[in-house]
């Protein structure tokens, strides 16, 4: 029982907790709070098992990015005063239950898996495990794990996705 | 001792969260945001996986990376339809989402 | 004789012309187009006549058959079995087309003075001139299928110019009844033809070697019978007659043509066309022709001589005179005019001389109530002051029909009668008190319009005036034809020409007439003259009153026409409609609509029930498959 399990302990509760009230909250603009708060705990997943960038691209982009954007649109459409709309009992019980037993199955497999955890892993404390400079250099490479092809594609698929969005969303 | 598992189980949580929002939310929105939720915990798990159980490989790194640049793009397309939409319907309820439909 | 072409062309085209452009023309025009054209019709009917008469004839002494134009329209597998259409001139077809187009050309020209003013005048000289194509149409037919289609064409024509007046119910009604009923006939008619054609291979109207084939067979008689029955209709032979009154609802002209001198006598064109198959193969069913026109000759003067309507009486004493038709054609036994094949001549040539005095009466009908404006006697009488020309050919035509000489009229019933009484006495006496009877109708007419009480408020409210000369000059010329067609020495064709042209045998034949039965129908038509005279000449008339008061019931049953409609409205609504058509209709709609509601029902509900499956909601849409993914994962783990 050491200090990172018991940071990983509150975060993973956190977590979990904020999970399940972005689902079940009845104001859509505390939902999206409330996932805001899951990113920024996967974020200090991230940072707890030392890859740093990825946390910070989590928080820069997720976090800063995405949530804001849903932020900004749920208030173009509905309002913060806007809430939910109740749901049927039955619909509801019939998506819990359907979800308990997911779930519960996955959980089961999990549990009942051995994983074979790599030797030396968890016992040190996390460095930062990939620096930038390796980032860098995997994202332009062209090697056999060279990322440089996916690293365009991801690219031109955004420069689409801003031309899409604005027409889209252009007013006609 | 930070097991796997544990981040599976939590990552696991995340995700049928995500689900039961899908089920049981009314507003697209709500919908888009238990779609992050899902997303997320893939995330999480490729980092897991990669961090965990092949500490010396990049693959699930690069796929969480990648991933959230994917889900960015996702989620500013689904926005845009979102206003579109509201624009013509004055509403983004799933229920009156049914010009198309029969 | 490509011209006769013409004949046919000419009606059509005006048809066409006045149908379709008709209501940018002026009455006037409308008028003229229709009456040149079947003035043209016309001439080429007499040259066609007097070029067909005067060819040479064959060496045995018949007119040969003349087919200036024939094409196979329709060829079935079988050689001889084709539809065609042409024209075939043969004695009786080219006398038909002199007495169609002179009817026609007549009721065209009084049309202008009749219908003056009329709304839809263009209309009116349309339909005239499609009737009088379709009826040339019938009679110029070389098949009996081609008849059968000119014969479908003049019922139809027929219910248009019936059905003038659309605006009046009663019109309407009556153009209905004529249509159904002729229709009704007519599909016997079409059995008859298909019966005919299959067992005979050929429509033509003659085939001796196709004929051999069914010799002795009951198909030959059968098939006759049946067309008989669309000729009946057609005729308004009884039971089939009750569409002829009321079809006087018409413009009278047109009642003059169609139900006094073409359509009517269409029904005995056609056994005239038939009688050699009559008389070769079918002489039972001929004689049954001739009775079921002696009883429709009687049934029918009956009734006329107590009706009101001077339009119903002209009516049913058509019905009467083409029962006299039917019978001379029905009392032929063989194919010599000198053996019993007299008839013959003898209808043909009524049907002649009836065409024109009954086109006369209908016309001169027609003035009268032009004049005083009502079909009632009652608004008649004393009209003789004020209409002389209507008179005197009203007179003239009442003494043709009457049967006194030296009216046309007479010559023809006297050879009728001679036929029946060669046939046998029994029916020359059944005919010759019918005749009587006619001339006692026909006078009571004619004393009720022109003499007798004159309903004076009602002439000095309106004074009846002569009628305009467009109308007396067609009264005229037929009431000349009227006086001589019947003796007329034509060349060197003796007395009596008719003879000459047409026989039952084809050869010349001369009439003479027979004294005895002469002698015997001018007796019994002058008394019956006389008594009609003493009963209704007087402005008085206690011995008509009398009469009717004694003999009540039975001048009631006349006068309603012995209820011949009402039994049929029994028969159709209370026996037809009740129990045949109502179940039949209950099992259309109940079984076989059933069944179909049943299957349309069925693939109703079954798409409601599996409706839910293509609900387009995306949440039940990934309900389902998140469970289907779960039951996977359940089954790979287990």
């Amino acid at each position: 029982m050491n200090a990172e399990f018991i940071i990983f302990l509150v975060l993973a509760l956190f977590v979990a907790v904020f999970s399940v009230m972005t689902v079940t909250t009845k104001s859509i603009i505390r939902a999206a709070t409330y996932l805001l708060f899951v990113l920024f705990g996967t974020a200090g997943f991230y940072f707890l098992m030392g890859y740093t960038f990825l946390g910070s691209v989590q928080v820069m982009v997720y976090a800063g990015g995405i949530v804001v954007l849903y932020v900004f649109s749920i208030l173009l459409t509905s309002g913060a005063k806007d809430t939910l709309s109740k749901v049927s009992k039955g619909k509801i019980a019939a998506s819990l239950i359907s979800t308990l037993v997911g779930l519960a199955v996955v959980l089961f497999i999990v549990l009942t898996h051995q994983f074979k955890t790599a030797i030396g892993v968890g016992d040190e404390p996390c460095e930062n495990l990939i620096t930038i400079d390796t980032i860098g250099q995997f994202m332009l490479s062209t090697d056999k794990a060279g990322y440089l092809l996916p690293f365009e594609a991801v690219s031109v698929l955004l420069l689409a996705c801003i031309i899409g969005g604005l027409v889209i969303a252009r007013k006609r | 001792m930070i097991h796997v598992e544990y981040y599976l189980i939590v990552s696991a949580i995340m995700m049928f969260a995500g689900i039961y929002g899908f089920l049981t939310r009314r507003s697209t929105l709500a919908i888009l945001l238990s779609i992050e939720l899902m997303l997320n915990s893939t995330d999480l798990n490729f980092a897991v996986f990669n961090r965990m159980l092949f500490p010396e490989g990049h693959e699930g790194y690069f796929f969480a990376l990648f991933s959230i640049a994917i889900s960015a793009a996702e989620s500013a397309i689904a926005i845009a339809i979102m206003i579109n939409i509201y624009r013509n319907l004055r509403s983004i309820q799933v229920k009156h989402l049914e010009k198309l439909k029969w | 004789m490509e011209y006769t072409l013409f004949i046919l062309l000419l009606p059509f085209l005006s048809f066409l012309l006045l149908g379709i452009c008709g209501k940018w023309f002026s009455h006037k025009l409308a008028g003229l187009i229709g009456t040149c054209s079947l003035a043209v019709v016309t001439v080429l009917s007499y040259w066609t006549a007097v070029e067909y008469f005067t060819m040479p004839r064959l060496a045995d002494g018949t007119f040969e058959t003349l087919v200036p134009y024939n094409f196979t329209w329709l060829p079935f597998f079988s050689e001889n079995l084709h539809f065609d259409m042409g024209i075939m001139l043969d004695p009786i077809s080219v006398m038909m087309l002199i007495v169609i187009s002179t009817v026609s050309f007549m009721v065209h020209i009084y049309s202008f003075g009749y219908m003056h003013g009329e709304r839809g005048f263009q209309r009116y000289y349309a339909f005239l001139s499609l009737f009088t194509m379709s009826m040339l149409g019938l009679v110029v037919a070389t098949n009996i299928f081609q008849m059968y289609m000119f014969w479908e064409l003049v019922g139809v024509s027929s219910y248009l110019l019936i059905g003038f007046y659309f605006t009046s119910p009663a019109a309407i009604a009556a153009s209905k009844k004529a249509f159904i009923v002729t229709r009704f006939a007519d599909m016997f008619f079409l059995i008859g033809i298909l019966l005919y054609g299959y067992y005979c291979g050929t429509f033509s109207f003659d085939s001796p070697e196709a004929m051999n084939m069914v010799q002795g067979g009951f198909i030959l008689p059968v098939a006759l019978g049946l067309m008989f029955i669309g000729g009946a209709g057609k005729s308004a032979m009884f039971p089939l007659h009750i569409w002829l009154p009321d079809a006087m609802e018409g413009p009278t002209p047109v009642s003059a043509l169609i139900h006094a001198a073409t359509m009517v006598v269409a029904g005995v064109y056609l056994v005239a066309r038939m009688f050699p198959l009559f008389i070769a193969y079918a002489p039972d069913t001929l004689h049954i022709v001739a009775w079921v026109g002696a009883f429709t000759a009687f049934y029918a003067a009956s009734v006329a001589c107590v009706q009101s309507d001077i339009k119903r009486v002209l009516a049913f004493s058509t019905i009467s005179q083409i029962g006299f038709m039917m019978v001379a054609l029905g009392v032929c036994t063989a194919m010599d005019p000198h053996e019993g094949g007299l008839g013959y001549m003898a209808s043909m040539f009524h049907l002649f001389t009836h065409a024109m005095f009954k086109a006369c009466l209908f016309l001169g009908a027609g003035c009268i109530i032009h004049a005083v404006h009502s079909n009632e006697m009652s608004a008649m009488g004393g009209l003789r002051k004020y209409m002389p020309i209507t008179h005197i050919t009203f007179g003239i035509s009442c003494l043709a029909i009457a049967g006194i000489p030296p009216f046309s009229g007479f010559f023809s019933k006297d050879e009728i009668l001679t036929a029946c009484y060669q046939y046998s006495p029994v029916m020359g006496w059944i005919m010759t008190i019918i005749a009587a009877m006619t001339a006692f109708y026909m006078f009571r007419l004619y004393y009720g319009i022109f003499w007798g009480t004159e309903n004076k408020e009602l002439h000095a409210e309106h004074t009846p005036h002569e009628a305009p000369l467009t109308m007396t000059i067609p009264l005229i010329i037929l009431a000349a034809i009227t006086c001589v067609c019947g003796w007329m020495p034509l060349g060197d064709t003796g007395f009596m020409p008719f003879g000459q042209f047409i026989s039952s045998d084809g050869q010349a034949y001369h009439i003479h007439l027979d004294g005895t039965v002469a002698a015997t129908s001018i007796i019994f038509a002058v008394a019956a003259i006389v008594l009609a005279t003493i009963i209704y000449r007087r402005d008085r008339q206690p011995i008509a009153d009398a009469l009717a008061a004694r003999f009540s019931n039975l001048h009631k049953w006349a006068y309603y026409r012995f209820y011949m409609d009402e039994v049929y409205q029994f028969v159709t609504h209370r026996i037809i409609f009740a129990h045949i058509s109502k179940p039949i209709a209950w099992f259309d709609r109940h079984v076989v609509d059933g069944f179909f509601n049943f299957l349309a029902w069925g693939t109703n509900s079954l798409s409601y029930a599996i409706r839910g499956f293509q609900s387009g909601r995306v949440q039940q849409y990934a309900l389902i498959f998140f469970l289907g993914v779960l039951l996977v994962i359940l089954i790979m783990i287990l």
